[in-house]
């Protein structure tokens, strides 16, 4: 195994080019757990800690629009004024794992695993955020929905690295919410993150763990439009979040049952909508 | 000249931790922090089939590996092919078949870690899967093949007592069942095997509940006499039962004498689930009959514990369940079966509560049914049948312990409730926490109840005594025994006996290994009765021996003396000497070996006075629950504990605190999943232990009631704190949810669907 | 960096070199197994119980889950690091005096993290100790003596401010 670690975002995919396979390093909490149960063992491995243009984090109140980079922690989210632009994602952000997670965990590792529980990713999936690539191709931008292609599975091309992530500001209301069984540090059973947005009253919910990607329950988003304003009966809001749990295909597994896992997603997505109400 | 008297943390005393320092500073040495030089890595090879036959196993590739010494096979084994606890039917390394997930089938010896893991992944073996036995019912069919030459059933207890025939006014019956649980202890399994330059001995460091019993088990697969193979215990981190079974002793030690080596062997997390036993999974059928006014007149039991595929402590586990399946109560009539069976699950045998966790779940469970039915409250129908002093279990046995039950209850019950969850609660106080499921419209809080009895010691006849020596020498006592510390303070305790008994201050203790007799195991609550027996019996030896040589030196009779303070003082005279002054020179050293009194075998109607001693508890559970969720926060735990004697308030507390946290884990969060004899979760991923967010608030009552029977007064405390706190915490769940809860632990979908 | 090159780590203040080390080996590995500091311990490789707990760059982190050749630029601080001329730190006394310490096997990965919480925050509230260590399982002791060690270093500290 060899350990690289550019300085520079320029020496990254000039390294992920040479090294075709390359195993990037981000925060390390998924990436050595891997390792340890040696589940994998790469011969290359691109450490991307030494790249500061990846730590950093930009809020645009002209364009209404937050871009954090990929080596962003868990607990910078939380700490800092993403929160504020951004209060679904620090939610989420303040659910990964443990502090010590929190404090090494990345945005761009959370988009390189790509797990379907992968906490922030409902709120990336909700808010329809871009996710910037590198390589020594150039340069792109791909929306979440086409990043995110299957469990543990995302689109990056050979030699690509995750540059960071950008989000819209909205004016309205957003949420999250993760079930486990524990109070602390526990993968999600189920969760969701809801967004609505003033100007029209729409709403967008992601559903994470679900599904074998994170799911967008647009089906229920468009019935959403459908109904009279307001929209915030309890009627309303608990067939709302009936319908959001038919598009989740749930599976059972050592962790919970599909049932459950559908029923707390109508469970959650209610309660999203009802908060989203008398916000 | 000033008298100050120095505080010598004697009993009774928050006696502070001697290895404290070294604990906090990160320099304690547990089992896992031990190196020698010119020393190899052990590992492990382990079966992924529930059940298989061994075809053929085919070690020359591994042994081919650069870096590779040795790797060893069942034809290794130089000595008895199996060890136990109770019976050797557990192989050291799997012969013709294997009969759990994770069964050892061959071991290696090589330069570092990873060359020991590619070593194992070179070792072929071809198995035949076979169909496993997972359904402990079907053990007990006659027709089912028996795995094992030695049957599917390891034991069938029946208790037969008083009037069979007595039907109550009132019946509730039930059907309950209780999880795996692992012991999760967090100081994994690890060895240090030094062999002898001979090569016919071994000097073994590791981390055990008993030291002798495992030095006999190991002599005997390695075919060496008991004097050449050493055992000295190794900085234990945590131990709840899982460390009463043999893990890797045997298989270092073959190493280390096949290589001439030191062999470090250590387990990760996940190995650890497959390395050691785990508490049994059990199925309880009770009926329980009842005058109207709810006083119990029988009960009828099945007991059905699946102790998977070896022996381990299956038998005595059965019996401490149906022994106590009546529970701290009155009960005159009982017809009670109760089976321990083998399956190609995984090994079940000890874990703190041993059996009376799952007895407890059902008859708490039960009591709760019967105050329903009959119109009374969870604490009433408790007070109406509370057991005391001099009653009789259904084993026949007269409770000749102080049996304070109601004393329990009161005290728990007076203890004051928390405050009602507030309209706009941080979010870290609801269920959920920061998932921000739940807010607290969505909560519903109930208060639940469990009381508990627990036997103390060994039981059906078994002498598991202890023996420690003191020396004194100088005004400085140094204590020596056998008996495994594993975090619960013995070390902490045993000084404080010898400046009780002696009136010095300073009390080495040596390093405990196998140089000085038995110390019996570190488990059943017994270590304080029992060693703290011996430590106080050779002191008190000592004690004589020191007046005898004052008297003499002195003129006087050495009846007179006493010990006041840290000075032996003359009662009839003036004579008043400092204990450091009182012998210059001169040594005194006595062993002493606690033996409790006899205990008997059951008889085929399970009558006999097979316990030594017991202990009461009760607990009262209050729970917040997300009705629409299932999810549940444990607010608070209230306790009274008939502890005996508080010989160090502190560690008793740091022992109610840890107890109750592992019985809410089996309420709520852990349980070890096993599909088709297969583990699905062996981490910590997915075996969830209670975090510091979920330990709730914990107030307590210690009621002192000193037992006349224990040396010292005091009582074990260590398991009756996570017995009845588990059927508390479900009581609780009914209580706020309406639900039927009948298993532990509690799913969120056995509360909301 | 390939499979056996030599590479430094800044430890407790000391520049530290770490040889003949195969170069997927986790920061906890190296620092008990290379460095002689076992201080930090392993209960499950996972991040999932906080034994590893060791100070980078003033976080507290999971030293199982550092892949230790990418740390050769970062500030580590193990507990062995805390109070390095033999004394006890607060914390660490405290820890002895509550009776916060049973098997120990977690006390390393808690003190680390407590500094931690403290020298960032020095007045956290019940809740925000509880949740700043709710990455430390401690299987022994229920917590209660642990955040009773922690809430007198509180006082203490405030006492002396």
């Amino acid at each position: 195994m060899t350990v690289h670690s550019p300085r520079t975002v320029e020496q990254a995919i000039a390294l992920l080019e040479e090294h075709s396979g390359a195993m990037i390093l981000s925060g390390g909490t998924d990436f050595m757990v891997e390792v340890n149960f040696n589940h994998r063992k790469p011969s290359e491995v691109v450490s991307m800690r030494a790249i500061e243009e990846l730590r950093h984090w930009n809020i645009d109140r002209d364009t209404n629009s937050v871009f954090i980079g990929a080596g962003v922690t868990y607990s910078t989210i939380e700490s800092s004024d993403i929160a504020q632009a951004v209060p679904a994602l620090a939610e989420a952000s303040r659910t990964v794992g443990s502090p010590q997670i929190r404090a090494a965990g990345t945005m761009g590792g959370n988009l390189g695993t790509c797990s379907p529980a992968g906490d922030t990713l409902p709120v990336l999936a909700a808010l329809d955020a871009k996710i910037h690539l590198a390589s020594n191709a150039g340069r792109r931008e791909v929306s979440f929905a086409d990043f995110m292609v299957g469990p543990k599975r995302n689109s990056l091309l050979a030699g690509e690295m995750v540059l960071g992530v950008s989000l819209p500001i909205i004016d309205g209301w957003q949420g999250y919410a993760k079930v486990g069984v524990r109070n602390a540090m526990v993968i999600s059973i189920a969760s969701a993150c809801l967004v609505r947005t003033t100007s029209d009253d729409s709403v967008r919910v992601a559903l994470g763990s679900v599904g074998p990607t994170i799911i967008r329950a647009r089906a229920a988003e468009t019935w959403w439009m459908e109904q009279d304003a307001p929209r915030s009966s309890s009627e309303m809001l608990s067939e709302f979040g009936a319908r959001c749990a038919a598009e989740a295909s749930p599976i059972t597994d050592h962790r919970s049952t599909a049932e459950y896992r559908r029923h707390a997603v109508k469970v959650l997505c209610t309660r999203l909508a009802a908060r989203s109400t008398s916000r | 000249m000033s008298t100050v008297k120095t505080r010598r943390d004697v009993l009774g005393t928050n006696a502070l931790r001697p290895d404290g320092a070294a604990k906090v500073k990160g320099e304690f040495s547990f089992s896992s922090d031990i190196w020698s030089d010119g020393m190899l890595w052990g590992a492990t090879l382990r079966s992924p089939h529930p059940y298989a036959r061994i075809i053929r196993v085919d070690t020359s590739l591994a042994l081919a590996i650069d870096g590779v010494r040795t790797v060893l096979t069942a034809e290794d084994v130089p000595g008895v092919l199996t060890y136990g606890l109770i019976d050797q039917d557990q192989p050291v390394f799997a012969v013709d078949y294997v009969r759990y997930m994770g069964e050892p089938v061959a071991a290696v010896a090589a330069d570092h870690p990873e060359t020991c893991r590619r070593a194992l992944a070179a070792i072929i073996v071809e198995y035949e899967v076979l169909t496993p036995l997972t359904d402990p019912e079907l053990s007990l069919d006659t027709s089912t093949p028996a795995i094992h030459p030695n049957g599917n059933v390891f034991r069938h207890q029946r208790i037969v007592h008083g009037d069979t025939s007595v039907v109550g006014d009132v019946v509730v019956e039930g059907e309950y069942e209780i999880g795996m649980q692992d012991q999760a202890f967090l100081g994994l399994e690890a060895a240090m095997a030094i062999p002898d330059a001979d090569g016919a001995g071994i000097e073994l460091h590791i981390a055990t509940q008993w030291l002798h019993e495992d030095q006999k088990q190991i002599a005997a697969c390695l075919g060496l006499p008991i004097e050449r193979v050493r055992l000295v215990l190794g900085g234990v981190g945590g131990a709840f039962g899982a460390r009463e079974d043999i893990s890797l002793q045997v298989h270092s030690c073959l190493l280390a004498l096949a290589t001439k080596r030191p062999i470090k062997m250590q387990y990760s997390r996940e190995e650890s689930f497959f390395g050691h036993v785990h508490r049994h999974p059990a199925r309880v059928q009770i009926r329980h009959h009842a005058k109207a006014d709810g006083t119990i007149v029988k009960i009828e039991a099945r007991m059905l514990f699946d102790g998977g595929a070896y022996a381990s402590t299956s038998s005595a586990v059965l019996i401490n369940g149906i022994t106590h399946i009546q529970g701290p109560y009155r009960c005159p009539s009982a017809v009670v079966d109760g089976f321990a069976v083998r399956t190609n699950n995984p090994p079940c045998g000890a874990m703190r509560g041993f059996g009376v966790v799952q007895a407890c779940y059902a008859h708490e469970s039960q009591m709760d049914r019967l105050a329903e039915a009959c119109g009374l409250s969870h604490v009433e129908i408790r007070l109406r049948n509370a057991m005391r002093t001099g009653d009789t279990l259904i084993t026949g046995q007269p409770v000749e312990s102080v049996a304070p039950v109601e004393r329990c209850i009161r005290e728990t019950d007076a203890l004051p409730l928390p405050p009602p969850l507030a309209a706009t609660p941080d979010v870290l106080e609801l269920p959920g926490g920061t998932g921000l499921t739940s807010r607290s419209e969505n909560i519903r809080r109930g208060i639940g109840w469990g009381v508990s009895i627990k036997n103390i010691m060994y039981s059906e006849g078994f002498d598991d005594y202890s023996t420690a020596r003191c020396t004194l020498q100088d005004g400085i006592v140094t204590l020596k025994f056998a008996t495994s510390e594993v975090g619960q303070g013995f070390v902490t305790l045993a000084p404080q006996i010898a400046r009780s008994v002696l009136g010095v201050t300073d009390v080495v203790v040596e390093p405990m290994d196998t140089t000085i007799g038995s110390a019996g195991s570190t488990s059943a609550s017994r270590q304080t009765w029992m060693s703290g027996g011996a430590v106080d019996g050779a002191c008190r030896l000592v004690r004589e021996r020191l007046f005898e040589h004052v008297g003499v030196a002195n003129g006087i009779d050495a009846l007179r003396l006493v010990i006041e303070d840290d000075e032996i003082v003359d009662t009839m005279g003036t004579l008043r000497i400092k204990v450091t002054d009182a012998a210059p020179g001169v040594r005194f050293e006595e062993t002493f070996e606690h033996h409790h009194r006899p205990t008997e075998d059951l008889d085929e109607n399970g009558q006999g006075n097979c316990h030594v001693a017991f202990a009461f508890v009760a607990h009262r559970a209050v729970v917040d629950v997300d009705v629409e969720l299932g999810l549940v926060k444990v607010v608070q735990v209230a306790t009274a504990q008939d502890i005996g004697r508080a010989l160090n308030p502190l560690s008793v507390q740091g022992q109610l605190e840890g107890g109750i946290a592992q019985g809410l884990g089996l309420a709520v969060m852990e349980e070890v999943i096993v599909q088709d004899g297969r583990v699905r979760n062996p981490s910590f991923t997915d075996y969830l232990l209670p975090t510091a967010l979920d330990a709730p608030e914990v107030v307590y009552s210690l009621i002192e009631e000193p037992d006349p029977q224990a040396p010292l007064g005091a009582k074990g405390v260590g398991e009756p704190p996570c017995i009845s706190v588990t059927p508390a915490i479900a009581s609780a769940i009914r209580q706020a949810t309406g639900r039927d809860i009948r298993r532990v632990p509690v799913r969120p979908q056995d509360i909301c669907l | 960096m390939s499979e056996n090159q030599i590479y430094t780590l800044t430890v407790n203040g000391s520049q530290r070199e770490v040889k003949d080390s195969w170069i997927g080996e986790s920061l906890l590995y190296v620092l008990r197994e290379r460095l002689g500091l076992p201080g930090a311990k392993g209960a499950c490789e996972q991040g999932e119980c906080g034994s590893c707990t060791v100070m980078m760059d003033g976080a507290a982190v999971c030293s199982c889950l550092v892949l230790a050749a990418s740390a050769v630029d970062a500030d580590i601080k193990t507990v062995e690091g805390l109070a390095p001329d033999g004394s006890l730190t607060d914390v660490q006394q405290s820890f002895i005096k509550n009776g916060a310490v049973q098997c120990g096997f977690c006390t390393p990965g808690l003190i680390v993290a407590i500094h931690n919480l403290l020298d960032s925050q020095p007045n956290p509230s019940e809740l925000e100790v509880k949740e700043a260590i709710s990455g430390n399982i401690c299987r022994c002791t229920g917590y209660g003596r642990i955040f009773a060690a922690v809430q007198d270093v509180i006082e203490q500290r405030g006492a002396t401010r």
